[in-house]
């Protein structure tokens, strides 16, 4: 579209103020983690330390949560990335009665509050079910959280995927049927690896939700268990523990940007 | 959510051999042979797993804290009973009781505030959108939407805690050393909206604002060019233009990016309580998880029957208009 100089200018002002509005408050975070000082009050730039950064690696605490972090959202994104693509594949090829109350149903834990979520989930974990000849708890730890981020990182992955194979067309399908390929020879050397960088990267972009949730996670963790999140969300507020979540927070941003940074370039580039 | 691409990906990695897919297993061929044309058989085997997963744990769950939310508390143990009583939804829903209109208050305003996030979210996010869509050259576009979705994927805590340390006023209890220094908006800018409500809006609009900007993006750039060049030659000025011929098309757009920037600042407590002053139980997210804390889980199951009720009439409204093919 055709504007007149100034307009494109007042665009182009207008852009770099809402990106630096994005990525200020993660430099201050990051500037943070290398300050002398053990406070949130802005340093300037001068003045440089990586003692918070070597004292975070030697505290026991923050390490284990950003294992634990790590074990969770990895089952998670597994169990999503399988369900996702079956859901994706239900939804692109067939129709069926009820198609629009399932794609609702899949959209509901991202749409839903995390607080709705969590309250239910943990009113169910916490639950003796008896079922006659057995019952049963579910309880709190790493079992739940993984049931947990499973169920609302399901629609990252089913989006991803589903997106992938209603752009790819049909005739596809068809060419191979028309070739002779059985449904399983169909699926092995065109479906999947249609799907196969839509996949991974809703693998990826389930991995980075999981890793970073909170609200549900706070909900449904149980006091034994601890993610990364969790850990700074309960130090935050300790000043003696600033420094140490500055640098926590920092090495959460380093390992979840690049990632979806990685996602992006799957979508974008199918297995380039 | 969901790419936005043009471009299909290439089949790679096929191995033949001879020119040939190599032969499936014979019980491979026979699991072939009985789902060849059933649709039925098909469908069960893809969603069947799925939505059992989903019916069981999910909409089980939010059945179960409907249940819930009809429990008493026992007076002695503090602990939800099986007797089942009116007393908590009519402790969250009777607005004919004084005591209830504050909960109510507090709700009303959670609301205000999830608008006026989704308000200013549309706000930024339009202006961007467009210029990247529209104006920015070809080149440059795929860049630029991805350096504004990523921030998305920083993490949420991180980025709560991101603007205490941006908002943080000077003299509060944590400034350096007893220096009485502010955060970086103070230190820099010499003004800073400190810990409160404006704080917390400023804080919410930077959490959802990529989810506003993806479905309108992606909106614009599949608009046709050819609209906006034809209202310009029919005479219409850029302001007409968009309001008769690009915000019609963008609505359903525009009501997906809400879906997420107002029903998440609806359930929102973990904001307010990184950048807000003291205890003030500013939003219902907050209410609801003190109650919960208190202990009182029936209660608290009740509160949480506003939103829930709120979000799913808000996701009807916006389904109308077309928001789910823009997820």
């Amino acid at each position: 579209m055709k504007l007149s100089l100034p307009a494109r200018l007042a665009f182009v002002a207008f852009t770099v103020l809402t990106l630096a509005f994005l990525y200020l408050p993660l430099l201050v975070v990051a500037r943070l983690s290398f300050n002398p000082q053990a406070s949130v009050a802005w340093p300037g730039w001068t003045g440089w330390t990586t003692e918070w950064w070597t004292k975070a690696w030697q505290t026991d605490a923050p390490r284990e949560a950003l294992l634990n972090s790590c074990k969770v959202a990895f089952v998670a994104m597994l169990l999503a990335m399988f369900l996702g693509t079956l859901a994706a594949m239900a939804m692109a090829r067939f129709s069926f009665f009820g198609k629009n109350t399932v794609s609702f149903l899949l959209v509901l834990p991202i749409a839903l509050p995390g607080i709705v979520t969590g309250i239910a989930l943990q009113n169910t974990f916490s639950r003796e079910f008896d079922l006659g000849l057995f019952s049963f708890k579910v309880g709190f730890g790493f079992h739940s959280l993984v049931i947990a981020h499973a169920t609302f990182c399901v629609v990252v992955a089913y989006n991803n995927v589903v997106a992938r194979l209603r752009r790819s067309s049909p005739n596809l399908l068809e060419a191979s049927a028309d070739l002779g390929a059985h449904g399983s020879q169909t699926f092995r050397y065109i479906t999947f690896p249609l799907m196969r960088s839509a996949l991974v990267a809703g693998g990826i972009l389930a991995f980075a939700l999981s890793f970073d949730e909170i609200v549900v996670t706070t909900f449904t963790a149980g006091s034994g268990f601890q993610t990364l999140p969790v850990w700074i969300y309960s130090n935050f507020s300790r000043p003696n523990n600033v420094p140490l979540v500055n640098v926590m927070a920092t090495f959460v941003m380093i390992v979840s940007i690049p990632l979806a940074w990685l996602a992006q370039r799957l979508t974008d580039g199918g297995d380039g | 959510m969901g790419e936005c691409l043009d471009r299909t990906p290439l089949l790679t990695e096929v191995d033949l051999t001879d020119g040939r897919a190599g032969e499936p297993s014979r019980l491979v061929r026979g699991v072939n042979r009985s789902f060849h044309g059933k649709r039925g058989l098909g469908v069960a085997s893809t969603l069947g797993l799925p939505l059992t997963w989903m019916l069981f744990v999910y909409v089980g769950s939010l059945l179960l804290l409907v249940v819930s939310a009809f429990y008493q508390l026992d007076p002695i143990t503090q602990k939800p009973s099986d007797e089942l009583t009116w007393d908590n939804l009519i402790a969250a829903f009777n607005v004919f009781d004084p005591d209830v209109r504050d909960t109510i208050w507090v709700l009303v305003r959670t609301v205000g505030v999830a608008l006026t996030v989704t308000v200013l979210c549309f706000l930024i996010a339009l202006p961007v959108s467009f210029f990247i869509a529209k104006v920015a050259p070809k080149w440059i576009r795929r860049g630029l939407v991805v350096a504004l979705l990523l921030p998305l994927w920083a993490g949420y805590l991180v980025k709560g805690y991101a603007w205490r340390a941006m908002v943080a006023p000077s003299g509060g209890k944590f400034a350096a050393d007893g220096k009485g220094a502010g955060g970086f908006l103070d230190a820099t800018f010499g003004w800073t909206p400190g810990y409160g409500r404006v704080a917390i809006v400023i804080t919410l609009v930077y959490f959802w604002l990529p989810y506003m900007v993806l479905p309108i993006y992606a909106g614009l750039d599949r608009m046709p060019p050819s609209l906006v060049d034809a209202a310009g030659d029919l005479g219409a000025r850029p302001f007409r233009t968009f309001k008769d011929v690009i915000f019609p098309l963008l609505k359903p757009a525009i009501a997906a990016g809400s879906i997420f920037t107002f029903s998440l600042t609806l359930g929102d407590y973990i904001v307010p309580q990184m950048v807000n002053n003291g205890k003030e139980k500013f939003m219902f997210g907050t209410l609801i998880n003190s109650t919960l804390g208190a202990p009182n889980q029936p209660l608290a199951a009740a509160y949480t029957l506003w939103p829930l009720l709120i979000v799913v009439l808000y996701l009807i409204a916006m389904k109308r208009m077309g928001a789910f093919e823009n997820l």
